[in-house]
């Protein structure tokens, strides 16, 4: 008997709390094969959002710090400068990452800090029951905005990827999806780069990942992975945005 | 022969794994679990070719594929 797939070690038993269908679950799987397949897990030191993912400490099995909102690149600044060795990430949704936390993260890739940044992108605040994020799409109705994003009134959606891309300090930049096998299977080669890049010490890496919310998009789940493809892709392309190792 | 094992104290029944499978193996439980899901089982393991693809999009990280 050969196990082909299992929960990798670098999670714990604890059930994830997230919502059927949501896309975090994916994610964390993700980050934890990799840890086991850089054989970091010992000396990785995560920090978690204010968000959906503010659990996420229950679910690694390495050592956590829960940050206070948008600060999480901050706080990974100061673990990372005062432990070189360890390997250290952030973990952030749309709104920790693209609207409280937006200084904080361009800074740390001003500052080209050798840290790991996981973005999850799914268009709306999760946790706090469906608000706009700068991500939410031009039309797309959210709690704060019922009849949908006005440009106008709102502006428009913000793209991470392409705005870091502009930094030199910012290595790395990746945008992936989970909504296809397919597509995970390039979100965890990106995931695992983003990892190695910081092995290495290449510098500041990011990985966005879109991700979907059956929940605040008030969608089944099909429906949810469509809304991934059909919306979301068109405003945020996947793709490679910056890599400067490989140059 | 392929097979796989869902933890239905995990699956929270989103049936992703079950849309993903290539060979239309897996299904809805009839059975209600614990947490008040019908999970998701595998209902052809005749079929099963241990592609994995259940395991990829499972976001609760419920399944386990064995290779007898």
């Amino acid at each position: 008997m050969t196990i082909l797939a299992k929960k990798p070690q670098s999670l714990t038993d604890v059930p994830m709390h997230y919502c059927p269908g949501c896309g975090h679950g994916i994610v964390h799987r993700l980050m934890a094969e990799s840890f086991d397949e850089l054989q970091i897990a010992d000396r990785v030191i995560g920090v978690a959002p204010v968000g959906c993912g503010v659990f996420a400490d229950d679910y690694f099995a390495c050592d956590m710090v829960q940050g206070a909102h948008g600060r999480g690149p901050a706080i990974a600044t100061g673990i990372k400068r005062s432990k070189p060795k360890a390997i250290v990430f952030s973990y952030q949704g749309d709104g920790d990452l693209a609207s409280i936390g937006m200084a904080e993260i361009v800074h740390a890739a001003v500052r080209s800090e050798n840290i790991t940044v996981i973005f999850i992108n799914n268009a709306i605040y999760g946790m706090t029951g469906g608000q706009m994020a700068p991500t939410t799409l031009v039309g797309q109705v959210a709690t704060t905005a019922p009849k949908g994003r006005d440009p106008k009134l709102q502006g428009w959606p913000i793209n991470m990827c392409e705005m870091l891309s502009q930094i030199t300090g910012a290595k790395y930049l990746e945008r992936v999806a989970v909504d296809t096998p397919q597509h995970v299977m390039a979100a965890k080669k990106a995931i695992k780069k983003a990892f190695e890049n910081q092995v290495k010490g290449v510098g500041f890496s990011m990985v966005e990942v879109l991700s979907q919310c059956p929940t605040n998009w008030h969608a089944s789940v099909d429906q949810a992975l469509e809304f991934v493809r059909t919306q979301m892709m068109p405003q945020y392309p996947l793709g490679v945005f910056k890599d400067e190792e490989a140059r | 022969m392929p097979r796989i094992e869902v933890d239905v104290n995990r699956c929270k029944a989103c049936y992703l794994c079950v849309n993903a499978c290539p060979k239309k193996c897996l299904g809805k439980s009839t059975v209600i679990s614990k947490k008040g899901y019908f999970p998701a089982e595998m209902q052809r393991p005749q079929d099963c070719i241990g592609c994995k693809m259940c395991y990829m999009m499972c976001p609760d990280v419920a399944i386990t594929v064995i290779k007898e």
